[in-house]
């Protein structure tokens, strides 16, 4: 198998697992929203790898706009987050997501 | 073959600060190291001719949401937790190695047929800086994506809204 499209979607799969292991499986909210940035990268490398490799020896460039929406909602979301996390922080002194369930009660 | 040699130096770094992110007992350096590997997949752009996207990655994800993560960090300290694993440690990794195991499994199986020309977006020679065409490919009046662009900026601004709303002290209202 020659070096192309395969290898960049092996690598983005590989990241992808790696992000969500750990949004899983992390207590600190912080952490847990790194993770999902790496999520997210992991999907931006797919987009661009199909938009360089689907057509041949030319750049289609839908895959790479999306990869720059992809980018703004992420990092709305990265403010909106961390701004949530802050304000559950000066309410409890803690960030510990394991602790954060009143609405269970 | 240049873009190969740099593809193999550039995804065990970004594959291992992601990993350094995930197991690493300090957020701190956790922190770091993310930042790491958002600068690697900067140049896993440059290797697939997405020079603009490279740009925008430093840029944004290097540069804004790394500094935001940091200050987050730094807001919420809390030294003698540090980074723990909650109590799904084992069965988190049961369904991310499912997960991995799936979608490489599909990956290798399909036969990823190419396509020798498309009349709805718009291509760039392999030769060519991005920057001027995705100009084209975002405001293009047939092809475009001007809504979806004002959407953005509609959101962008609600979640600058949003933050602002959500972190004032309340208690200092007058």
């Amino acid at each position: 198998m020659h070096f192309g499209l395969e290898y960049y979607l092996v690598l983005a799969a590989v990241l992808f697992s790696i992000g969500l292991y750990g949004a899983l499986a992390k207590r600190n909210a912080v952490a847990i929203l790194m993770c999902i940035e790496i999520m997210l990268n992991a999907v931006n490398i797919a987009l661009v790898a199909f938009s360089r490799y689907l057509v041949p020896n030319v750049v289609l460039l839908t895959g790479q706009v999306f990869a720059i929406f992809v980018i703004t909602v992420a990092a709305a979301e990265a403010a909106v987050g961390l701004a949530i996390i802050i304000a559950i922080y000066r309410s409890r002194q803690s960030v510990d997501v394991e602790q954060v369930d009143s609405m269970k009660e | 073959m240049t873009v190969e040699l740099a593809f193999w130096i550039l995804s065990p770094l970004m594959v291992g600060a992601a990993l350094a992110v995930v197991l690493l007992r300090d957020i701190f350096r956790a922190a770091l190291l993310l930042v790491l590997s958002f600068f690697a997949v900067a140049g896993i752009y440059v290797t697939l001719n997405a020079d603009f996207l490279a740009a925008v990655q430093v840029l944004i994800y290097a540069g804004a949401i790394g500094i935001l993560l940091i200050f987050a960090i730094m807001l919420t300290r809390n030294v003698k937790e540090g980074n723990p694993f909650n109590r799904l440690k084992i069965p988190a990794l049961v369904v991310s190695l499912l997960v991995l195991a799936t979608v490489i499994g599909v990956i290798v199986s399909t036969d990823w047929t190419t396509v020798s020309k498309v009349s709805q977006s718009v291509v760039v020679p392999l030769d060519q800086p991005t920057t001027g065409y995705i100009a084209t490919a975002l405001f293009d009046q047939n092809k475009g994506f001007v809504l979806p662009f004002e959407i953005a900026s509609v959101l962008l601004l609600a979640a600058l809204i949003g933050a602002i709303v959500l972190v004032r002290d309340r208690n200092s209202k007058e």
